[in-house]
């Protein structure tokens, strides 16, 4: 149990909407208890700004126990804030030290248009995974789980591509606002599975033709996604896709164009 | 109108596989004539969007995130059972299906349970087959763990994310099927009304929460899909944007309200810190395969370590309680969730809580790292650790974690029938959204379990046959009735917007949970009960006349948002108290007082209280009408549930 004894200034763009021009508004956050989530903090400042008759900061955030990925923030230059391996959710204000000035910014990615504040359109990282990030399987039908064997190494790597929360982090942290860790995750996933195989060419072909079309850059190796990643999503996943693209275009009969059908 | 909950004839494990015969069937040209609402992407509403598309239908499925993906299914943690029988230890379909009736206090309904155990098997298959990368042996063949209520291990899961891989399983089945362009998918859009022709759902309201936009989405049938209701409680392990205005909605419409005191506490959440707090985070039920749970044995000890003149490792064993292994010795830690989380309660009542607040009891793994090693625990558990350390700043690893119950479920919601149809033909509920399959308690892994199973594979059958007997008309929102509810749902908006008193939306909120969960917790009274009966209108009055909403609607406005939801949780609150007031029995954790035995157990009164309490909406401020649906049970014998 703690009291609420931190006196906070926020620094917060506010921004009407993707067509309005945005700007830094200065607020106080004050009697904040150390024990609060970042988001909670939040919450206090909006509850005053309510009270006020103003209109309370707009961020996106739902689980707030880090799995669901909507919460974003770009807090003090860094996604989700300064510590490794967490969401904004699990950000708690332990972290900062009474009197502190905290810069707080959304997402910056030309495929992430503002929504409002410090709220960004992430539906293109939808659009990616439409394009390919599936096993085609109708449902019933299917062999028994365990006429499938993995071993328990494959499963495990792919599980850890798998955590990936689609939060947009690593297009945040990057100086091009590549999405490749983000795509690169779900390639590796499922292309290290078996039941991945029949599509994996097609897959990589697909999912970054969509990438490209959407707008991210491109990768440089500067790893910033891999250290932002609250999930610590490892950069051996690029490599991976690398590996499949080129395996893709250089030996594969079929090649895809295609965007829509 | 009499409630019929269509159960098939016969013997009951062949009752599905019968009726599946006698379904009507859509022939598959027709398919693409008929047009699907789907309302929520989680679990539930994602394997519908899917599977429907699929079989040729045209669905439309909106959700109020930014992307399916994020719907509250993703944070399940521990487990989805199944009756596969892979570990050899005696599971099959009967004894899932056994321990869930038991699990459920015998307050659920046989068929669907039945059902639910026989599919089971069906959903590990389906969701290995799209690369869900479930744990593996070393032999390449699938793990098991075991869950509270059972005494065999049929848990499939993904270290502490199953939640997240089944949804995004789901998720991608889903996105294959918009690629194809058999779904579209309204993101950002929040479903106000339900709209009805001729007694029939024919299509909803939505309010586009980017733009403001009201519009109407007409088809042959609408699919609720839309989660659970603890939020009532403002406090609970739910998102904080799951709420219950799709469904409340829908229950003014016409759709029955199913057992909606019917409330789970979970036994092992991260206890509360302070007022501050938005939510409560959850420590899987899994951790209790490992985690011993003890309380001090003396108040004086209890008051050291909530002094912190004591730290828990410097409690002798001796001076330790482990209760649970103590009382019940049979299922030790893995007993059920309401019995666990009525023996923390129990111990902090007696005054031997720990932690600041006394509001908790420990969590040890002390044991299991001596034994397993701490790697072996962190590759179990790890995730679960590091959320632990995130929230609380204390390490589990050198002290046990503090935990204490917490609200995480509703086992109540919209009354269906066998198909899973509301009592608005056309209008489906799927998953927690509807009452069916849990009883007055859910046993752990059971949640994923039913979503998935009420979206790959009943709806996809029962749906044909209402499609089949209903016919291919087009229905279009040009019908007055879409107008009609659309001018209703405008002004309800326009309503909320006009509020500029003194008192935010979040604070009624947090009132409304205090009452929630001080008279309608995981102890009731028929006194207090009463008292929150008033409470609870008074409040609800006092929102129209004072609460603020700030913005207007043209525009991103989560206050506008939050004011709808709330009011509608007020509004069920008043529900949850009728019925709980009501139902003058102990079941499951729904806990009267008046009814306990010499023990301190949960007391059933089967002679009386046998049955699903659907409530009708009456018109606004009238007392709900109750309708009961008569439990019978065939294959179990009703006995008083005894994990010693």
């Amino acid at each position: 149990m703690s009291n609420g004894n931190m006196n906070l200034t926020l620094k917060v763009w506010r921004q009407k909407n993707a067509q309005t021009a945005g700007k830094f508004v200065s607020y106080k956050a004050e009697n904040i208890s150390p024990d609060m989530s970042f988001l909670e903090m939040l919450d206090v400042v909006n509850e005053s700004l309510t009270h006020k008759g103003d209109e309370p900061i707009n961020f996106d955030h739902d689980c707030r126990e880090g799995i669901c990925g909507m919460c974003s923030l770009y807090i003090n230059g860094h996604p989700h804030g300064p510590k490794r391996g967490i969401t904004t959710c699990q950000l708690h204000m332990r972290t900062f030290h009474d009197g502190e000035t905290i810069t707080i910014e959304p997402w910056r990615a030309e495929a992430f248009p503002i929504v409002k504040d410090l709220a960004v359109d992430r539906s293109a990282f939808d659009r990616i995974q439409q394009a390919g990030g599936y096993v085609s399987v109708n449902t019933g039908g299917v062999p028994d789980g365990n006429a499938i064997p993995i071993p328990k190494v494959i499963a495990d790597e792919a599980f850890n591509s798998a955590t990936c929360i689609g939060c947009g982090a690593c297009v945040a942290a990057c100086k091009n606002a590549s999405a490749m860790l983000f795509v690169s995750a779900k390639i590796t996933q499922l292309g290290l599975l078996p039941q991945g195989q029949p599509e994996r060419y097609r897959r990589v072909q697909s999912m970054v033709a969509q990438m490209d079309e959407e707008g991210f850059g491109s990768c440089t190796n500067t790893g910033a996604c891999e250290a932002e990643c609250p999930k610590e999503i490892k950069l051996t996943n690029i490599a991976r896709m690398n590996n499949d693209y080129f395996s893709a275009k250089l030996f594969r009969e079929e090649e895809v164009h295609e965007q829509n059908h | 109108m009499t409630l019929d909950a269509k159960i098939p004839q016969g013997p009951l494990a062949e009752k599905w596989s019968k009726h599946k015969f006698d379904l009507k069937l859509v022939n598959p040209a027709n398919k693409r004539k008929y047009d699907i609402i789907i309302v929520g992407t989680g679990l539930a509403g994602a394997s519908a969007a899917a599977t429907l598309a699929e079989l040729g239908y045209n669905v439309k499925a909106f959700c109020f995130q930014d992307s399916p993906r994020r719907a509250h299914s993703i944070a399940a943690q521990g487990g989805i059972n199944a009756a596969k029988n892979y570990q050899n230890d005696g599971d099959s379909v009967f004894r899932l299906f056994y321990d869930t009736i038991k699990g459920g206090d015998y307050r659920a309904r046989e068929a669907n349970v039945h059902r639910l155990a026989e599919v089971s098997v069906n959903i590990i298959d389906q969701c290995v087959a799209q690369g869900v990368p479930f744990a593996r042996e070393y032999g390449g063949l699938l793990d098991n763990r075991s869950f509270g209520g059972s005494q065999v291990s049929r848990t499939f899961y993904a270290r502490g994310q199953t939640g997240q891989q089944l949804l995004l399983g789901a998720y991608s089945a889903l996105n294959r099927q918009i690629h194809a362009g058999k779904v579209k998918v309204y993101t950002r859009h929040e479903m106000l009304d339900v709209v009805t022709i001729d007694g029939h759902a024919k299509g909803i309201v939505t309010r586009n929460m980017l733009t403001g936009a009201i519009d109407t989405h007409a088809g042959h049938a609408v699919l609720l899909c839309t989660g659970g209701y603890s939020n009532v409680f403002y406090l609970s392990t739910n998102a904080i944007g799951s709420n219950v205005t799709a469904a409340w909605r829908a229950h003014k419409r016409g759709a029955f309200f199913g057992n909606p005191c019917y409330t789970q506490i979970h036994p092992t959440c991260i206890p509360v810190s302070g007022d501050h707090q938005s939510k409560l985070t959850l420590m899987s039920e899994s951790l209790r395969n490992d985690g011993r749970v003890w309380a001090p044995k003396t108040v004086e000890i209890a008051e050291q370590l909530r002094k912190g003149t004591l730290k828990a490792d410097q409690v002798k064993e001796d001076d330790r309680d482990y209760f649970l292994e103590r009382k019940y010795p049979a299922f030790g830690n893995l007993v059920p969730r309401d019995v666990a989380s009525r023996n923390a309660k129990e111990m902090v009542e007696e005054g031997r809580g720990v932690g600041g607040s006394g509001f908790a009891v420990f969590l040890d793994f002390a044991d299991a790292i001596k034994r397993l090693g701490e790697e072996t625990v962190k590759a179990k558990y790890g995730n679960l650790f590091d959320m632990y350390i995130q929230i609380t700043d204390e390490n589990p690893y050198k002290q046990p974690m503090r935990i204490y119950p917490a609200v995480h479920y509703t086992m109540g919601g919209l009354w269906v029938d066998y198909n899973l149809s509301t009592t608005i033909p056309g209008l489906y509920a799927l998953g927690e959204c509807n009452f069916s399959d849990h009883g007055a308690n859910r046993l752990g892994a059971s949640a994923l379990m039913q979503g998935l199973s009420d979206g790959y594979f009943v709806i996809p059958y029962t749906l044909g046959d209402y499609l089949a007997k209903t016919g291919p008309k087009k229905v279009d929102t040009s019908h007055p009735a879409f107008e009609q509810t659309k001018q209703d749902v405008i002004a309800h908006v326009n309503k909320l917007l006009a509020l500029k008193g003194t008192k935010t939306v979040n604070e009624y909120h947090r009132d409304l949970g205090h009452i929630m969960w001080e008279y309608c917790g995981m102890a009731r009274t028929d006194e207090g009960l009463r008292k929150a009966k008033g409470l609870i209108q008074a409040l609800k009055a006092d929102f129209w006349k004072n609460a603020i909403v700030t913005g207007e609607n043209e525009e991103v406005n989560a206050s506008l948002e939050r004011a709808g939801r709330v009011a509608d949780f007020i509004e069920l609150g008043e529900l949850m108290i009728d019925d709980a007031l009501m139902r003058k029995e102990s079941c499951g954790g729904h806990f009267r007082v008046e009814s306990q035995t010499p023990d301190g157990e949960a007391l059933r009164d089967d002679e009386n209280f046998a049955f699903v309490a659907a409530w009708e909406f009456k018109g606004e401020n009238q007392p709900e009408e109750l309708h009961k649906e008569q439990l019978t049970f065939e294959a179990v014998h009703l006995s008083q549930r005894n994990y010693a």
